[in-house]
């Protein structure tokens, strides 16, 4: 079956807000990258595309026909979506393995996994 | 029902819907066909007497009905692998051996990924074959409520991938931890009054021992619920608590009391250290006509050490108290950051009153009764504080 792992940054440091990415050793930056690379090449996941930072985003809403934007996510800055990608694998358990080796998810971020509808 | 019927259910019913949970994939089918198949064992045992082996007449039959059913939904066909299997006949039941898919259904039903009321329900509905209605009961909610539950949490499990298996061995600590955790929640609901709840517990943990006889913590946890149970009725007197010291000893289950001791063996035996066979180490010394305060002391701090609850290290006060006298328990019992607990202010008050302090016992009375929830406990506290001022 196939997932979809969402990924929320939290208070995880990431390279776009380079005060909080400096408090990260240089080990520490490296195995963020490579962990990713690693999750983005493990046999059945498809990498999302790369997101703006959430303060980038504008929210849509129609009422009484009339288009209203606000600036920022639908949700908090610290809850918005930073990421995802697909998994395809035969249960939960393997989901929930490849999700907990996502850096966010032990850098003050969080994974959630949601299975997709075949 | 029968006799003989509700036998069957009780003894069968787990083991008859994990067969075909791992067979259809499917838990409200494999509910349903189960139930049609006790409805038909209802209607043809007592004419024709019990089969042979009844577990495997059950599951053949729930299974009969299954492919009946799928013949008659074509939608559903297309999901399972079962229109190759032909219909089995009454033969075939009498020598089936049926695998003993229970444990798989018992981690299903204890994934971490369901919430933990959720566990608790789907495992009494599924293993222990209580109703809806009696869960709902037990755990006091309304029974829409309870319904709704089992039916989001069967709704995860098929949506969300949650696998019928037993986890592989880099995962089972953990998630057998979750399993542990789900039947001694189950029992502490029960040794609180409803003692159906205790009951079904045990039933669980016997049916574990017996699905993993390696495993010291499932030994572990048998042993300190057949112990805690065994000292069940001697609790209460005409409704009011007795506290251990002062139980009845006649009036404990000794073969319980032997039985649980047994399994205790058998964990030591593995070699088994962790948190539940220490506890059950602790309640058999409790039990004993003249408990080893240092040995329960000692094991007590084994038990903070690997959970590092100052609940424990409460406990291990008490003892240290009837170790090395009031003053070296007051000791442990002042250092521990429970201000919101209602043990807490009885076990100094008690331990204040032995020392001879009792204005300090009775304002230490006074604070856990203002804590106190449980009717009965609340007596017993007003009790000491009567007999502080005579």
């Amino acid at each position: 079956m196939k997932f979809m792992l969402l990924i929320q940054q939290g208070d995880a440091p990431t390279p776009r807000d380079p005060n909080a990415w400096a408090r990260l050793s240089a080990d520490e930056q490296r195995a963020v990258y490579a962990d990713y690379k690693a999750i983005n090449e493990t046999p059945g996941v498809t990498s999302g595309v790369q997101m703006q930072p959430p303060d980038t985003a504008t929210t849509v809403r129609v009422q009484d026909g009339k288009t209203l934007t606000t600036d920022g996510p639908f949700v908090g800055m610290k809850e918005a979506l930073g990421g995802y990608l697909f998994f395809e694998a035969d249960d939960l358990d393997a989901a929930i393995e490849l999700a907990s080796r996502v850096p966010a998810a032990r850098l003050g971020g969080a994974i959630e996994v949601r299975p997709i509808m075949e | 029902m029968t006799a003989i019927l509700e036998q069957a259910f009780r003894g069968h019913w787990g083991r008859v819907l994990a067969a075909l949970i791992g067979f259809l994939g499917d838990f409200d089918l494999a509910e349903e066909c189960a139930q049609e198949a006790f409805a038909i064992a209802a209607a043809r045992w007592p004419r024709d007497g019990a089969p042979a082996n009844p577990a495997a007449w059950l599951v053949t039959t729930a299974r009969n009905q299954a492919i009946n059913r799928i013949r008659r939904d074509r939608t559903l066909a297309a999901k399972t692998r079962l229109l190759e299997v032909p219909e089995a006949t009454e033969e075939d039941m009498e020598q089936a051996t049926i695998a003993d898919e229970r444990l798989e259904l018992l981690f299903t039903c204890c994934h971490p990924a369901l919430a933990i009321e959720a566990q608790v329900a789907l495992t009494l509905r599924t293993l222990g074959g209580l109703g809806t209605g009696e869960i709902a009961r037990a755990f006091l909610v309304p029974e829409p409520t309870m319904a709704q539950r089992l039916v989001r949490a069967k709704r995860k499990i098929k949506a969300a991938g949650i696998p019928f298996r037993v986890p592989p061995p880099h995962l089972l600590p953990d998630r057998l931890a979750a399993v542990l955790a789900v039947i001694y929640l189950v029992f502490n609901e029960g040794y609180g009054g409803r003692s159906e709840l205790a009951s079904e517990a045990i039933r669980l943990g016997r049916a574990l021992a017996e699905l993993m006889p390696d495993e010291p913590e499932v030994h572990g946890l048998l042993a300190l619920m057949l112990m805690h149970d065994a000292r069940r009725e001697a609790r209460f007197t005409g409704g009011e608590l007795v506290l251990l010291a002062d139980q009845d000893r006649a009036r404990w289950k000794q073969p319980q009391l032997r039985e649980g001791r047994a399994a205790l063996e058998r964990a030591l035996a593995l070699h088994g250290r962790g948190p539940y066979v220490v506890q059950a180490a602790i309640a058999s010394l409790h039990a004993d006509e003249a408990p080893d305060w240092p040995q329960i002391a000692a094991l007590y701090g084994e038990l903070t050490r690997l959970t590092g609850s100052p609940v424990v290290e409460l406990n291990r006060g008490i003892a240290v108290a009837e170790q090395h006298g009031a003053e070296a328990g007051l000791e442990i019992v002042d250092r521990l950051a429970l201000e919101d607990f209602h043990y807490l202010h009885a076990t100094r008050a008690e331990l204040l009153r032995r020392l001879g302090r009792n204005t300090e016992a009775a304002a230490a009375y006074r604070r856990a009764l203002a804590l106190v929830h449980d009717d009965a406990e609340r007596r017993l506290l007003e009790r000491r504080v009567a007999e502080l001022s005579t």
